[in-house]
């Protein structure tokens, strides 16, 4: 098959022309999911900030609009945080590193790892049906702070655990034998080495996770929690000894993205300004723990070089 | 000269009275315990993410054993109207399961096509600077809550489509779907764009040897080593748009509606759950058995997904 100069020439301009035409193509896709996104939020941003005054943190829910505020709400999603923390951090972690660490090979470890990328994909609004069967009616805990923090704590396990494992994974196997050689136990050689040197990451992966936590709304409305709460529920300290108590732990509640859908879902125009300025507050709660996370990430991996 | 200082040494070094070998022993034993306690308690902490899985699987059973003994399964499959909650109850997932279908449709049309490019571009394309500035920007649009999408969908994207269809409706899957598809483009985009760059170097040097342009190493080479990883990014994309429940519950609409039709209201899965748990829900009413029993289909059908991905990967998987 014989080609002369110029036809050859005329293909490599044609397929020249459709690198360029992809690139920009990729240019523009790129462009408009991340312009699409930056204008939705500043129309949320503008809507929303009239509302945005200091007493729009300081006062209840109310039938009135202008009076409405999101006490209740941030107050409930700090205290549910509290407790997801308390139930992921410890179980995520110790899960993370006796697979990574201890898990010696063979179809339990299987079982275990293949099972936590699964629970990676269940829906969230399964998890509400979990808890609203488990903890809700069979445990008895309620619709109160103690049955949504766990409901979120078993939500984020998986983040938890993929993010710590992943942290351990980067502390280099040297570091492990020269604990080994000065006699360390291997939780010794864990607590005292390992751990230390992957806190920052496993760090990274919990405030991902309550990142997400905080941010989920479907699971908490499936174990029934109230949408309109005018109390706070009991503070966890107290004046007289012991200065603390679970009291609060019973407590209805009500968190910040469930008093934002429940705004949205009003026909009224002026709550629609409440749930913009709920959502400005709820946007910039979960993307400042993230820019916190991916910047802690960021340092490390500039900063560690073994 | 070396040998007689160390020897001296040793005979410095007083032979261990047999009192401080026992002690000693007994807390080397006392170690060995606390050791074999901590991997215990390790392992039970991995195991309970097992234990999640089979509460998961009982729950959803269990509590849906009773809805099926209102209904059968293959009238639960096959009848077209669901309406558990009316005093003529008629029990046909099939409108909620369409529902879940179209918005994911809808979601999948803008969130694939969008979300290959987008990974294409910043793997193959990009400068450097471009895509780590990228990345961590889409990984944070990943962490927005849905909540938030949900809102945008009813307040901003269905204005604006109704400009276009004057006769669409105020709550329809169109704008919820469109919605999601934008939210699951950092899923989608993340993981593929991971699974490119993982694609060794020299393949792609061995495509330019040849005269490849980029556009061409990028589609002939690059995509199809990398085709096992896409296949993940599609199915995390799927089942995200799957169990998606705010956006929907927000902006499609609550009544159960069987159709086919994007610009329709209709209700998914997951919205008739949230709206069920929303009112009043007593302890083993039909209205608590069925949203388990939709539960239970949404779980399957995820599980249905995944098992497609999981055999995907394995079928396309290739080693370097």
């Amino acid at each position: 098959m014989q080609q002369s100069v110029a036809e050859i020439r005329r293909l490599i301009a044609r397929h020249k022309f459709w690198d360029y035409a992809f690139a920009i193509v990729g240019m523009i896709c790129l462009m408009v999911g991340i312009l699409v996104l930056l204008s939705l939020f500043a129309d949320l941003a503008r809507t929303g900030a009239p509302r945005l005054t200091p007493a729009f943190f300081t006062s209840f829910p109310s039938r009135m609009a202008e009076e409405a505020g999101i006490l209740s709400a941030w107050v409930g999603s700090v205290l549910v945080m509290v407790v997801t923390a308390c139930a992921a951090v410890p179980l995520g972690v110790a899960a993370a590193i006796y697979l990574e660490e201890y898990a010696p090979k063979n179809w339990m470890t299987a079982i275990i790892e293949i099972n936590v990328t699964n629970l990676a994909g269940v829906p969230s609004i399964v998890y509400g049906l979990l808890a609203l069967g488990l903890f809700v009616y069979i445990l008895g805990f309620g619709q109160s702070i103690l049955s949504a923090g766990l409901t979120l704590a078993l939500l984020i396990l998986p983040v938890v655990i993929v993010a710590t494992r992943e942290s351990l994974r980067a502390v280099p196997g040297s570091i492990r034998e020269a604990a080994y050689a000065l006699g360390a136990t291997r939780w010794q050689m864990v607590s005292d080495h390992v751990l230390p040197y992957s806190s920052a990451g496993i760090m990274t992966g919990i405030i991902m996770g309550l990142s997400r936590a905080i941010g989920e709304t479907a699971p908490i409305i499936t174990i029934g929690a109230l949408t309109f709460i005018a109390f706070l529920p009991n503070s966890p300290i107290s004046p007289e000894f012991p200065f603390v108590n679970a009291k609060w732990l019973m407590d209805p509640f009500t968190v910040m993205p469930i008093q934002m859908f429940n705004w949205t879902s009003r026909p009224e125009e002026e709550f629609q300004l409440n749930a913009a300025a709920a959502g400005v507050v709820l946007l910039a709660m979960t993307l400042a723990m993230n820019a916190v996370a991916i910047y802690l990430r960021y340092r490390i991996r500039k900063k560690i070089k073994w | 000269m070396n040998r007689t200082t160390k020897d001296t040494t040793l005979g410095i070094m007083e032979c261990p009275t047999v009192s401080e070998t026992n002690s000693r022993l007994s807390h080397k034993q006392g170690r060995i315990i606390k050791e074999r306690v901590i991997e215990t308690l390790l392992f039970l902490a991995a195991l309970s993410s097992v234990a999640t899985t089979f509460a998961i699987v009982f729950i959803l059973v269990y509590e849906s054993i009773p809805f099926f003994q209102h209904t059968t399964v293959l009238n639960f499959l096959t009848d077209t109207e669901w309406t558990p909650l009316f005093d003529e109850a008629r029990y046909g997932i099939m409108p909620l399961v369409a529902g879940t279908l179209v918005t994911t449709g809808v979601a999948l049309t803008v969130a694939i096509p969008m979300g290959t490019i987008i990974a294409i571009y910043l793997s193959e394309f990009a400068p450097h600077r471009v895509r780590e500035t990228v990345k961590p920007f889409l990984e944070l649009l990943g962490a927005v809550p849905t909540v938030v999408f949900g809102y945008f969908a009813l307040v901003v994207v269905t204005p604006l489509l109704q400009k276009i269809y004057p006769d669409l409706p105020g709550f329809n899957m169109l704008s919820a779907g469109l919605v999601m598809g934008i939210m699951i483009i950092p899923y989608v985009s993340s993981v593929s764009e991971d699974a490119m760059r993982a694609v060794p170097m020299h393949l792609r040097e061995g495509s330019y040897a040849m005269g490849a342009t980029r556009f061409q190493t990028a589609v002939r080479v690059v995509v199809p080593s990398a085709f096992s990883g896409i296949a993940a990014a599609f199915i995390l994309g799927i089942s995200r748009a799957v169990g998606e429940t705010m956006i929907v519950a927000v902006a499609a609409g609550m009544q159960p509606n069987l159709t086919w039709k994007a610009t329709e209201s209709a209700a998914t899965i997951s919205a008739f759950i949230v709206q069920v748990a929303l009112g009043d829900l007593p302890h083993g009413s039909i209205g608590y058995q069925s949203i388990f029993a939709a539960g239970l289909t949404l779980m399957l059908m995820t599980l249905v997904f995944n098992i497609i991905g999981f055999w995907l990967k394995k079928r396309f998987r290739e080693e370097y």
